[in-house]
């Protein structure tokens, strides 16, 4: 049992492990403590083997679980050692008692430089193994080019470059601001050409966290990912070393697949094919075989086919595959497979319509949620609470009442909140809701916090119908002889409010009703009894003609709390007491409470919340955010101030009026007729060079250019009040719906992006998400009710512009209430075109009707691709392309003033791709892209833009493609680009005075900001 | 994705090895060491390997009376750390020939070493066994 030679480190290891108990253990090892300090203190005497030793008994005393605050020096002191068995101690024993700011690393730096700058390669890998574990900012500072250096070494070897990856990785991590990475993505694909499968490995875990950062830069790695998983698929020069069982690297394969997780979209075509070959023969060849280790690993590389599949998210085949996959998963009796197949469900309900396939297994998974692993119930769960909507809601919600009897105390409070949660977003109708809710305090009052009771009494206030009918449930609770005292407070407060809709039945008069509370009251404590001295106060009030009986029972109770010590009882009693003696002043204060102001749902928010408490930024979560953003997420967000956001009478621009003069040439910058926008338009006056002429572009940015645009919009304004009032009674005006938040700004960003909100009210949220693919799209609308009551004459029109093919399906004429329907729409573009589709959308909420107009995001640019040309293939092309209508130049003013990096980044969001280098003067920038429409395919478009560093907002643009037409289209498109003011600036410009004065009547005559503000 | 733990724990619940991969206090590692502990022990062969505990996922196996506990982010790939936990074990049994509790408890440096050159920053560094145990050699082969 000795240990290379180290003796006394295997006899105090034995001593410790002899020990009989606890006691004994510390005074051994307090013992071998005192021992090693004086040795350190006389560290002249120590030969380098004693240090050695003492420092892995340091290491041992610390893995027990003792604090170790001493002989950190002579730890570190070893990395300095010539002979490698010291040194290589001091490295690891520093890297486990020492974090990252510890003072005595820095004494080491110089030494772990030489070992890394030497020639001696088992020194390298010492160091860099210590810094990729625990180095700092320092060593980031002094050593990361060095290590740099090392990883793309044709002369270090493999086991050198390893470890260099993951130094790096670590380095830039937790320096991402001194670790310089902007051109590495030539390095990192250069380092993915490695053949040795060690160095892939880590060379992988480094892309990963690189890309996690910053896809875009990394596309070029994509190809090579795709090479390197169709080596290990088909087991191509892969050594007998990194075979596992058989597999060729499993461990390889899952990272290089995880890596892929990290881009959107894989474009290539043939990269494309050459993949999902790869994933097909993984998902169809891997077979259940008897050695749980190769059976193991095969799954492990098909669970990560599978995210790649799903992230994804292109072949219906596929996809289809898969969910038959992981139906059979959740079914098997083996339960590492049975927890990965219900986990992988549930990240498979991000994906659209993937919903009603997994419903399908609904009934699997419900017998999961009785397992006795509780890993797998809660997989279950989670799997469920994904799932669960209008349709399934009641299933869902009824098999997680019942097994909230027999769950374990670990798992009650998390499932009290999702039933709550689901109860409340999913409630078919609102009876049930409260049926749910008593329910769950029946059964696990103590895990049901506050917010679920408050919650219900609001729904009930705000929900005439239901008053009576809560009053009678909550009398049937009260009837049972022993329950929860939350139970007490939400029946005591429900019948103090609306018993008396009960008057008529039987038993439940107001002295029965209050008799059945007050027999409640020697059981609870004192917040409860505050609750029901109200009750009791409430009853008082309703009991007309007064039954004096009644009376002086009440009355008894609150003298006797007169005196009570809780001051909060105290002064209930005495106030209800002398108010009850006034009669008819009585009736005002204790009315019924009023209706609740609609608001977010706490316990909505407590869960988004709980959901993104964790930082680390998986590709997972990231699909799951772009989600979220689609989904019903009713926000805190303040409507902007009364003068600024686009009223409910805003105008859009629709495509037939786009030949109108005041509709002009402005396209995508033609505001959604929002005030805000108009005081930028006036800063902007050479926006209006088209429309007024060559005068006004002489003239300054002036009140005439201002007056102008007030003028239109005004009369816009104007004409769009009597619309209304044409459509809807008088009265229906004054509860006009305000918007949330600046719409021709969501407008503007889904332009960017392809999921976001396109508009919300206090009512409604309509999301999008869209995909693209050449001149097709899919979009689809998430309208999401964000009320307790439904949503009637629901009503979507597309005003669709002739380019454009646009077909969207069925949208219902009710939607449920907080329930979210999902309508996708497809578009075909026929031809290049700036013009741009409306969605007309109606909807009638309690009496008012709300109609606005808003531009769908199927603009020009989604009809764009990134295209990469050689310098050759463009140059021929441009040349190819002469003159009009071809190429068509102009000299473009009043451009905002821009960095050319600003303008690079500004067509690359647009996608544009951006050819640096290729024009020779620096101050130009030529671009190309390939647009996609049915009359002109696919088409590569060149772009080059000249720029003159004396003058920034002027510039000369040229624009070539084989179509007439789409030259000119783009040719306008990118002009708008360059000449709008972003609409993301952070405050709308101050509205022009004439235009405030018409606004206000229209926008606050409810105010909803007040009454938002209100509310907050 | 990342390993964030390795322990290795008796069925008496005593640390045989543990290797961090971020930083915790003494007592952070006391007390998360004592709860997962706690909870894996506690399973039955016939549960799966993965417990969710704060966090972490713990993916776990037992060999004998030995069991080794990786605790990972969320969204790492548990199949692959189960048996990369296997892995170690085999490496370990090539070195030790049948390596059993007593072995890792009294070669606790190699046992970290042999850790060391697989795991380096809670990412995977190495799978070669024999890539793996070549600077332990150049140690038993030093003066």
């Amino acid at each position: 049992m000795a240990l290379s030679g180290m003796r006394g480190l295997s006899v105090f290891i034995s001593d410790v492990r002899n020990c009989q108990n606890k006691e004994q253990e510390r005074l051994r090892v307090d013992k071998e403590l005192g021992n090693i300090r004086t040795k350190f203190k006389n560290e002249k005497g120590l030969s380098p083997y004693e240090k050695k030793k003492y420092v892995w008994k340091m290491l041992y005393i610390y893995m027990l679980g003792y604090d170790v605050d001493f002989g950190h020096m002579e730890t570190v002191s070893l990395i300095s050692a010539p002979k490698y068995p010291e040194k290589q101690v001091g490295y690891i024993v520093t890297s486990c008692l020492l974090n990252e700011n510890h003072d005595f690393l820095r004494l080491a730096i110089n030494t772990v430089r030489n070992d890394i700058v030497g020639r001696n390669e088992t020194f390298q890998c010492l160091a860099l193994t210590m810094i990729g574990n625990i180095g700092g900012r320092e060593f980031a500072e002094s050593l990361a080019p060095d290590v740099q250096r090392l990883l793309m070494s044709s002369s270090c070897r493999p086991l050198v470059r390893k470890k260099a990856a993951l130094c790096l990785l670590r380095l830039y991590r937790k320096n991402p601001d001194v670790v310089n990475v902007d051109g590495w993505s030539d390095q990192m694909a250069q380092l993915l050409d490695e053949r040795d499968l060690g160095v892939l490995t880590s060379a992988m875990s480094l892309l990963v966290a690189l890309v996690s950062n910053n896809h875009d830069a990394y596309w070029s790695c994509i190809p090579k990912c795709t090479r390197i998983l169709e080596r290990l698929a088909r087991n191509q020069d892969v050594p007998q070393e990194y075979t596992y069982y058989g597999i060729p690297s499993p461990w390889l394969q899952v990272k290089t697949m995880r890596a892929l997780q990290y881009f959107p979209a894989i474009e290539d075509p043939n990269t494309r094919r050459s993949l999902f070959e790869v994933l097909q023969r993984i998902l169809m060849g891997t077979d259940v075989v008897k050695n749980v280790n190769k059976n193991n690993a095969s799954h492990a590389v098909l669970f990560e086919a599978l995210a790649l599949v799903m992230h994804l998210d292109a072949e219906k085949e596929m996809m289809s595959q898969c969910v038959a996959l992981l139906g059979k998963f959740i079914a098997v009796r083996e339960p590492n497979i049975r927890y990965l197949g219900l986990e992988n469900m549930a990240r498979m309900l991000m994906v659209t319509d993937m919903q009603d396939i997994i419903k399908r297994h609904q009934a699997q998974i419900i017998t999961s949620l009785k397992d006795p692993d509780i890993s797998i119930r809660r997989r279950a769960l989670d799997l469920l609470y994904g799932m669960c909507d209008v349709s399934n809601a009641k299933d869902i919600v009824e098999e997680l009442l019942q097994y909230l009897s027999t769950s374990d105390f670990a798992m009650r409070e998390e499932l009290s909140l999702k039933v709550a949660i689901l109860a409340e977003k999913f409630a078919p109708d609102l009876s049930w809701y409260v049926d749910v809710i008593l329910q769950l305090i029946d059964k696990a009052g103590d895990f049901v916090s506050d917010d679920i009771w408050f919650r219900v009494v609001q729904f009930v206030t705000n929900n005439e119908d239901l008053q009576p009918y809560a009053a009678l449930k909550a009398k049937e609770y009260l009837d049972k002889p022993a329950i929860h005292e939350t139970m007490v407070k939400v029946s005591a407060y429900l019948l103090g409010e609306f018993g008396h809709l009960l008057a008529r039945r039987p038993g439940c008069s107001a002295k029965e009703l209050f008799s059945l509370i007050h027999d409640k009251l020697p059981t609870v404590s004192p917040p409860a009894i505050s609750i029901l001295l109200s009750s009791y106060a409430k009853i008082l009030m309703h009991t007309q003609p007064p039954d004096p009986e009644l009376q002086n029972q009440i009355w008894a109770v609150f003298r006797k709390y007169e005196s009570c010590i809780d001051a909060e009882i105290q002064q209930r009693a005495i106030e209800y007491l002398a108010l009850s003696r006034k009669g008819a002043a009585l009736m005002d204060i204790l009315a019924e409470m009023p209706k609740f102001p609609e608001r977010q749902s706490s316990l909505i928010k407590k869960a988004e919340d709980a959901e993104t408490d964790t930082a680390e930024k998986s590709a997972i979560k990231l699909r799951a955010q772009q989600q979220t953003s689609n989904a019903l997420v009713v926000t805190d967000q303040q409507p902007l101030n009364g003068t600024s956001p686009v009223g409910p009478l805003s105008i859009v621009k629709v495509p037939s009026m786009s030949s109108d003069m005041d509709a002009g040439d402005h396209g995508l910058t033609q505001s959604n007729g929002s005030l805000s926008e108009m005081g930028q338009h006036a800063t902007t006056p050479d926006l209006l060079g088209d429309l007024l002429g060559p005068v006004a572009i002489e003239a300054p940015p002036s009140a005439s250019v201002q007056s102008e645009q007030n003028f239109v919009s005004d009369q816009e304004v104007s004409s769009s009040v009597v619309d209304v009032l044409a459509l809807a009674p008088a009265e229906e005006l004054t509860s006009a719906v305000q918007p949330i938040g600046n719409i021709a700004e969501r407008f503007q960003n889904l332009c960017l992006k392809d999921s976001g909100v396109l508009y919300e009210d206090p009512y409604i949220q309509i999301g999008i998400k869209a995909e693209w693919r050449m001149h097709h799209g899919r979009l689809i609308l998430f309208l999401g009710n964000k009320n307790t009551s439904p949503l009637v004459s629901v009503l979507a029109l597309i005003l669709s512009p002739a380019h454009l093919k646009m077909e969207l399906s069925l949208v219902p004429e009710i939607i449920p209430p907080r329930a979210q329907v999902q309508c996708p729409l497809e578009v075909v573009n026929i031809r290049p075109s700036r013009d741009v589709a409306v969605l007309d959308f109606s909807y009638k909420f309690a009496t008012s009707l709300v109609n606005v107009k808003l531009r769908l995001p199927a603009v020009l640019n989604k009809f764009l691709q990134p295209a990469s040309v050689s310098m050759e293939e463009f140059f021929n092309q441009w040349r190819s392309l002469s003159g009009p209508p071809l190429k068509l130049q102009e000299v473009v003013r009043g451009v905002r003033p821009m960095t050319l990096l600003e303008m690079a980044n500004l067509f690359t969001n647009y996608r544009l791709t951006v050819l640096p280098g290729l024009d020779p003067n620096p101050n130009n920038l030529a671009a190309c892209t390939t647009f996609c429409s049915e009359s002109t395919r696919a088409m590569l478009c060149l772009v080059r833009i000249e720029t003159d560093p004396a003058d920034r907002s002027q510039l000369r643009m040229t624009i070539a493609s084989g179509d007439p037409m789409l030259t000119f289209e783009l040719k306008e498109f990118i002009k708008e680009l360059l000449v709008a003011i972003l609409m993301t600036s952070p405050a709308p410009a101050p509205t022009p005075p004439p235009a405030t004065e018409l606004a206000i009547p229209a926008a606050a005559s409810t105010d909803p900001g007040a009454m938002l503000a209100g509310l907050l | 994705m990342a390993i964030r733990f390795v322990l290795m724990v008796n069925k008496q619940g005593q640390t045989r090895l543990a290797q961090y991969y971020e930083y915790l206090t003494l007592e952070e590692r006391r007390a998360l060491e004592g709860e997962i502990v706690r909870k894996c022990l506690a399973r039955t062969e016939q549960q799966c390997s993965f417990v969710e505990h704060r966090n972490y996922k713990i993916v776990y196996r037992r060999y004998a009376s030995l069991f080794f506990l990786v605790g990972v982010d969320n969204d790492e790939n548990e199949l692959a750390i189960l048996e990369f936990i296997h892995l170690l074990v085999e490496t370990m049994d090539r070195h030790f020939g049948n390596v059993c509790e007593l072995d890792i408890m009294f070669h606790l440096e190699k046992a970290h070493f042999m850790l060391e050159e697989m795991v380096m920053n809670g990412c995977i560094v190495e799978t070669s066994k024999s890539n793996i145990l070549a600077p332990i050699q150049l140690i038993d082969k030093a003066p």
